[in-house]
């Protein structure tokens, strides 16, 4: 009898389970080729706020190409989500993929080279824009969709008040840094943060480093060449010396002291004001924005901090209309107006930088009239640079190591040397061929 | 998310009222010190929650941490009008979730507990054994593997790739196996049998009620931990639409350095996402105390 009844119940499972199975397995995209009236579906991720905005507005005019979609937490997560889902065999067909992940999953085979379908969008976007998402090479991984270049910005009533002007070189903003301390000791020109290396590698980026380069089938690394070790002594002395904050950037703390004053200048990037708003609401219309103080004077240059595209993932059985529609989203004056106003990004495309919408400037800059055509001058001067496979490791290891070096008062230099071993180690162990 | 999970409600199972012996009415200063220590470290975060969601965005870094703002009702109806009200949509599947999830196993456990107690067949403690193995594993660990196993059967991204895994929880059986060997009597059972139930009809009319104190304690540890789990459906689920509380959250907090973290959203969000458990908690507290009692005076 107890038998039986075990039997049947094993019978019952095994057979809930296998028709689980069956009527599930078949249930992954049918390859949908793109006949006339056929319809096609897409799926994709993103974290921009409000971009489905944007998407409704394609799904509107589109009723053939059908996109749905997800929105997922951003940054580095959503790397991670990729990775495992391309694993699984059912990735997303578009995903936001910020530059600096790119290498990342195109070693690992989760995007596809879309360079054919991707001609005509190449022209609509700067150079260093575009080498970004082919990363030097003849594919093209992705369409860029927003750029972060960077510039100073600085509390206008506060330099006013201390009699300061805009430093124009890094020597003039180390003298203004020293200034400020003896003007008002409860306050520092800016903090350098350990734990942002997107903004680091900015600075460094400006500074002409170049990290990772490729060469035929070997990659070459030098995090730690003499620019970047330029840029990190120079704050690391200016930590030391104390007339610059040591503090992370994005904790309440750092809320707390662009709300008060206590911090009066941040360089950051184009997409600032927003995180000021939302962050320093406070200060509202005291902030003023300028180039970035430059190692040379009379020299022009800026790095990137953030900015993100639109990628096509391998696995979509949808290629062509995929990249057709990240290439209306980036480019379309309709799409990315759409994406300005609704979802406050920067776009990297050069016309809709020149968007009317991009002719008042941002509501927490107010007086700033020139905001945006400034802004754009500066996106110009842009330097590329070419993102390793393995970024995620690099940062980790600069979270780390510029942590210790602030703690233990050591000099910045050492901490890019233990980033460059790290992430050479890293690479040589996942099997790239390393010439450093 | 919360700091529920440890916090059974303090209150004296024993009645103090009716001392059969006159006591030297001593305070304990000591314990008591350590007790009072361990519910301010407990109920602070709380506090901070209850506070912060009071505030703007702005007064949030500027004013004193405790300080209660006035901005508890703008804070509200942001969090409802975020993406069309979305956050209600993910306290709807974190209530699926954990509620039918918690339900399911608890049943489950119920079944498997009461079988290996009352019943004996080969490989019986070899069952028991890798249950017992189980309990020692985190789950957390086994996310990656089920999100591959789930793939493979394309149930990624649906309801189920959630409530699937949460449905066997080896400590629940092991809970539910010890409550039944302590509070079904096998002459009960006996009984039973002579006059011609089935095992099915046993186990639902005689057995089950008799478990119930114990089922509870398995539904509500299930359902706290399903509904704080964050990895297990960051890992399955893609859609937002079907994100738990959990996830749908973290998806405000992270959006990239480029976008300010929604902090007074999320604050509030977390607030109001606590009120559920502690709803479940006062609802459920006193089939605990019966458990908790019936255990040990019952011979």
């Amino acid at each position: 009898m107890r038998a039986k009844f075990g039997a049947k119940l094993l019978a019952v499972v095994l057979a809930a389970g296998l028709s689980a199975a069956c009527t599930s397995s078949d249930s992954g995209d049918e390859d949908q080729p793109a006949q006339p009236g056929g319809k096609v579906e897409l799926s994709f991720w993103s974290w921009a706020p409000n971009i489905d905005k944007t998407v409704d507005a394609w799904n509107a005019a589109n009723p053939d190409i059908h996109v749905t979609l997800s929105k997922q937490a951003g940054g580095g997560d959503i790397v991670t989500k990729l990775l495992t889902s391309a694993k699984a065999g059912n990735p997303p067909d578009l995903a936001q993929v910020e530059y600096q992940a790119l290498p990342t999953l195109v070693s690992n085979d989760v995007l596809a080279d879309i360079a054919k379908d991707a001609e005509p969008a190449k022209a609509k976007f700067a150079e260093g824009v575009w080498q970004q998402v082919t990363l030097g090479t003849e594919s093209v991984y992705a369409i860029p969709q927003d750029s972060g270049p960077m510039m100073l910005y600085y509390r206008a009533d506060l330099f006013d008040k201390f009699g300061l002007t805009v430093p124009k070189t890094w020597d003039e903003f180390a003298q203004t840094a020293r200034t400020v301390r003896q003007k008002d000791p409860k306050k520092y020109l800016t903090t350098f943060s350990a734990n942002d290396p997107g903004w680091f590698t900015g600075l460094a980026q400006q500074a002409g480093a170049a990290w990772w380069g490729i060469n035929g089938e070997s990659w070459k690394v030098s995090v730690n060449d003499a620019a970047t070790k330029k840029v990190a002594d120079y704050w690391g002395a200016l930590v030391n010396e104390g007339v610059i904050d040591g503090k992370p950037m994005y904790t309440p703390a750092w809320n707390k002291a662009l709300n008060d004053g206590t911090l009066i200048a941040w360089p950051s990037a184009i997409w600032a004001p927003g995180v000021l708003e939302g962050n320093a609401p406070a200060t509202k219309g005291k902030w003023a924005m300028a180039p970035m103080p430059q190692w040379a004077a009379g020299e022009n240059k800026t790095g990137s901090w953030g900015g993100s595209s639109t990628g096509v993932t391998a696995a979509s059985k949808n290629k062509a209309a995929a990249v057709k529609f990240a290439t209306w989203m980036n480019t379309d004056p309709a799409a990315t107006d759409l994406l300005i106003k609704e979802s406050a990004i920067y776009p990297a495309a050069r016309d809709a930088q020149a968007s009317p919408l991009l002719q008042a400037p941002p509501a927490f800059f107010a007086q700033q009239k020139d905001f945006y055509t400034e802004a754009k001058a500066i996106a110009d001067t842009a330097v590329g640079f070419t993102w390793g496979p393995n970024v995620n490791v690099a940062y980790d290891t600069y979270k780390d190591a510029f942590g210790k070096a602030i703690t233990g008062k050591t000099p910045f230099s050492g901490a890019v040397d233990t980033m460059q071993s790290a992430t050479v180690a890293d690479m040589q162990k996942n099997g790239f061929t390393v010439t450093s | 998310m919360t700091t529920l999970t440890s916090s059974v409600p303090a209150r004296s199972d024993l009645d103090p009222g009716t001392p059969r012996r006159r006591e030297p009415t001593r305070t304990a200063w000591l314990p008591t010190a350590v007790l009072l220590i361990g519910a301010f470290y407990c109920l602070l975060p709380v506090a901070w929650v209850v506070a912060a969601s009071t505030k703007s965005g702005s007064s949030l870094f500027t004013t004193f941490t405790f300080a209660p703002g006035g901005d508890l009702l703008d804070n509200l109806s942001d969090l409802s009008t975020y993406g069309d009200g979305i956050y209600w949509r993910w306290l709807a599947n974190s209530l699926l979730y954990a509620g039918v999830g918690g339900a399911i196993s608890a049943l489950v456990s119920g079944l498997s507990g009461y079988t290996l107690a009352k019943f004996r067949f080969p490989g019986r403690d070899a069952i028991f054994n890798v249950l017992l193995a189980g309990v020692l594993v985190p789950g957390v660990t086994l996310a990656i593997p089920q999100y591959l196993l789930l793939a493979k059967v394309g149930l990624t991204d649906t309801y189920w790739s959630v409530l699937l895994p949460s449905i066997i929880s080896p400590f629940g059986i092991y809970l539910a196996r010890i409550y039944a060997a302590a509070a079904v009597p096998d002459t009960v059972l006996e009984a039973a049998r002579t006059d011609g139930a089935g095992e099915l009809r046993i186990f639902g009319r005689v057995a089950l009620p008799m478990m119930l104190p114990g089922l509870v304690t398995v539904f509500l540890f299930q359902f706290v931990a399903i509904w704080n789990n964050f990895l297990l459906p960051f890992v399955m689920i893609s859609s937002d639409g079907r994100f738990p509380v959990t996830v749908g959250l973290f998806t405000l907090l992270n959006q990239g350095q480029t976008v300010p973290a929604l902090y007074s959203v999320v604050i509030i969000g977390v607030l109001v996402s606590i009120l559920p458990l502690i709803a479940l908690f006062l609802l459920l507290q006193r089939y605990w105390r019966l458990d908790l009692v019936s255990g040990a005076v019952k011979g």
